[in-house]
């Protein structure tokens, strides 16, 4: 059947099982815009800001596992979305974007609204495309979602010229896809699995460390078989949470900067750990000369460039994460292993003895609201169960330690890239997805302004978010580290004239609730979670000076932490 | 240590940059890049010279393997390669003496003279970089106008092949 380029682009999207567009018009997509208005299988959502958009299918695709889609126009359009490309690059995220550019005729003129997008993503993306023939459209547009969602996974952008969405062609949705210069390994190396189980077994100290790895290959119930089975204390990296189950014994948190004095002291003393889809990044590892000095190192990765890129290893083994771990269960049962008991006692001692530090204890006493409180409230008035989006800076760490995810996929944050202004628009696309469930995005007064335009589309599409702002009046993590290491001077770390988020929530047509005192605060986070169809801006105001602990001074290594 | 990384890729317009942003964004070096379609129009070759200590290599190659358009690579200072590189150079030959040490010195070299003019001589030489530095040195008194150098061309020896 014969289409236009922009038919073809909304038909190609409906049969690849797309569910939600996030996007925003111009000039150079208006006839995709009106391919969109002319079907009903796909569901757009207009958000604000671009960079909104990219935010809200990144937090699309990592609660569901499906890969975001965007559609932005030329210029201004592909550039506000770069941030939310570069965040989902970081952070190996599936998502497929689609900008507008000028008509191939003017490419390279200078024209309005034209940027070079291919260009400017080029170093932010898995791969990108320029369409340059609309007989070439569905097959580029199959090999993006293909390239997107296999492999390590990361965004891909098509640049399609306005005049290719007009002309006419034939169009068949291609099933199949092979490239020649493109085929990820999915399996280990079965020797190399041997040799992993058996430093496994010969292990008295062993530790698991897992990362993101495991959540987007949908390993955690592997992962936790494989921590179960060899009794090994298992931590996390920011974006591993709820690989492992908070709640479960094993788990010793968070590990690194911000980690737990368990899981650091852990790691600092192990004798053979576990890398499982970790990448040992240098907020995680801190001094690279003192991580992990007495261990023997076994790493597992779908990417081979993430191997012995910042720490040498001993056994790497470059797979999917979910079939490896697998493998290596297959393995240890096949041998019958059975861990010693004896041996792990007496790691399990020492362990306890880090843990009996409670390094992550805060008092409740004073007149001001402690901003881990409020997360530990949160917790359990959701019960555990909700889906936490997050911004960036000291709420971002205070959410990570205090949440406590039991489960993949519910912890959303921009752990790489860092991007301040993700949570509020990431949120949106996680309640998209999941219209049932609890979403909150636990912010902070300095990020929730960097995307707060999106209260109004929270609004259209009907989406009951709870933000959730620990409001302490300054930019905390900048201002913490102006504390400990620039002899307090507060350069530009405090916003003399912030909005009165209560009045701005109501302006937007959502309900806004104030708390600053710690009595009130449990009553004011329960209200908030009763209000099921309306979004709630709950902004609570904490103990302004309030630091995040334990802290590895960057430079550091893990055991040389900052206690509370 | 100095590498000379060959490389497989889909003639696609952007390849090139590709490798190019990779190398900056990643503080890599480049001493010499070459890049042309091969026998099969698909497909590219490109040989890069890069130096490095063996984790920078190791790195670079697997990041180049990461390039959606990169089909298949090898480092071929791992193995016994034959390497050569192309010069033009233009020099200013005044008087009689002068243009005979010119012809002599290309005969040395076993360059060819490609072009002529009663001031200048437009000589081709082929071969190891080595050589052709040794024939800038070599020319000494005779004014070099123009140089113009392809960069590294390799292949392995033996019946080692990079294809597809």
């Amino acid at each position: 059947m014969k289409l236009t380029g922009a038919e073809i682009l909304t038909r190609f999207l409906a049969d690849e099982g797309v569910e939600y567009v996030f996007g925003y018009p111009g000039g150079a997509v208006l006839h995709i815009y009106d391919a969109l208005h002319r079907q009903d299988r796909l569901k757009h959502i207009l958000v604000r800001h671009e960079q909104a958009a990219t935010h809200a299918a990144d937090g699309y695709a990592r609660s569901t596992g499906k890969p975001g889609v965007v559609l932005v126009t030329s210029g201004p359009g592909a550039t506000n979305a770069v941030t939310g490309i570069a965040t989902a690059y970081m952070d190996s995220i599936p998502m497929v974007v689609i900008t507008g550019q000028v008509p191939t005729s003017l490419i390279g003129n200078d024209a309005f609204q034209e940027v070079d997008s291919v260009g400017i993503t080029r170093p932010c993306v898995k791969h990108n495309f320029l369409v340059k023939d609309v007989k070439d459209l569905a097959m580029m547009l199959k090999k993006a979602f293909y390239i997107a969602t296999t492999g390590r996974p990361g965004p891909v952008v098509v640049d399609i010229p306005k005049d290719i969405t007009a002309e006419v062609t034939e169009y068949k949705y291609p099933r199949q896809i092979e490239m020649r210069s493109y085929n990820p390994v999915v399996k280990g190396h079965p020797g190399q699995i041997k040799r992993a189980v058996k430093m496994m077994v010969g292990a008295k100290r062993p530790m698991i460390y897992s990362g993101g790895g495991v959540i987007l290959d949908d390993a955690s119930k592997a992962l936790t078989e494989l921590g179960h089975l060899l009794n090994c204390p298992v931590t996390n990296t920011t974006m591993g949470l709820g690989g492992f189950p908070a709640s479960d014994r094993q788990f010793v948190g968070l590990l690194g900067m911000h980690g737990t004095y368990e899981a650091n002291m852990a790691i600092s003393n192990c004798d053979v750990m576990i890398a499982i889809g970790a990448r040992f990044d240098d907020r995680v590892t801190g001094n690279i000369e003192k991580f992990a000095p007495k261990a023997k190192i076994i790493h597992v990765d779908i990417d081979p460039a993430s191997i012995s890129k910042n720490v040498k290893v001993d056994v790497p083994i470059v797979g999917g994460v979910n079939n490896v771990v697998k493998a290596m269960l297959k393995q240890l049962k096949a041998d019958g292993f059975q861990p010693n008991e004896e041996v792990l006692g007496k790691w399990w001692e020492q362990i306890e003895k880090w843990r009996a530090k409670d390094c992550l204890k805060y008092s409740t006493d004073g007149d001001r609201i402690k901003p881990q409180h409020a997360v530990d409230l949160v917790h359990q008035i959701t019960k555990g169960d909700a889906f936490v989006t997050s911004d960036v800076g000291q709420h971002q760490m205070w959410a990570a330690q205090y949440y406590g995810f039991d489960k993949p996929r519910r912890w959303i944050n921009s752990g790489g890239l860092g991007t301040m202004g993700f949570g509020l628009p990431a949120a949106m696309g996680v309640q998209l997805a999941h219209p049932k469930a609890q979403v909150v995005c636990i912010t902070g007064e300095g990020s929730i302004q960097m995307n707060i335009q999106e209260l109004s589309t929270c609004l259209q599409h009907c989406l009951p978010i709870k933000i959730v702002c620990l409001n302490n009046g300054y930019l905390g993590m900048v201002r913490q580290w102006q504390e400990f290491f620039y002899d307090n001077r507060y350069s530009h770390s405090y916003m003399d004239s912030l909005p009165d988020f209560v009045k701005l929530a109501e302006a937007y047509g959502h309900v806004g609730i104030q708390v600053d005192k710690p009595a009130d605060m449990e009553g004011a986070i329960k209200e908030t979670f009763k209000l099921k169809d309306r979004l709630v801006f709950l902004n609570i105001l904490t103990d302004p000076e309030e630091n995040v602990y334990p802290m590895v001074p960057a430079g550091a290594g893990l055991d040389e932490m900052i206690l509370i | 240590m100095r590498h000379i990384i060959s490389i497989l890729m889909e003639n696609e317009a952007g390849a090139l940059s590709r490798v190019a942003g990779l190398f900056s964004a990643r503080g890599y070096n480049i001493e010499s890049l070459t890049v042309a379609p091969t026998e099969d129009i698909t497909l590219s070759r490109m040989t890069l010279v890069t130096r490095g200590s063996d984790e920078i290599i190791e790195q670079i190659t697997k990041q180049l393997n990461k390039l959606i358009d990169v089909v298949k690579l090898v480092d071929l200072a791992e193995g016994p390669h034959v390497e050569r590189e192309m010069m033009l150079i233009k020099v200013k030959t005044s008087g009689a003496g002068a243009r005979e040490e010119v012809i002599r010195l290309v005969e040395i070299f076993r360059g060819n003279i490609i072009d002529v003019t009663p001031t200048t001589y437009t000589i081709e030489l082929t071969g190891h970089a080595d050589k052709l530095d040794a024939f800038i040195v070599a020319l000494d008194k005779a004014p070099i106008l123009e140089t113009v150098r392809s960069g590294v061309s390799a292949i392995s020896r033996g019946t080692k092949s990079l294809h597809v």
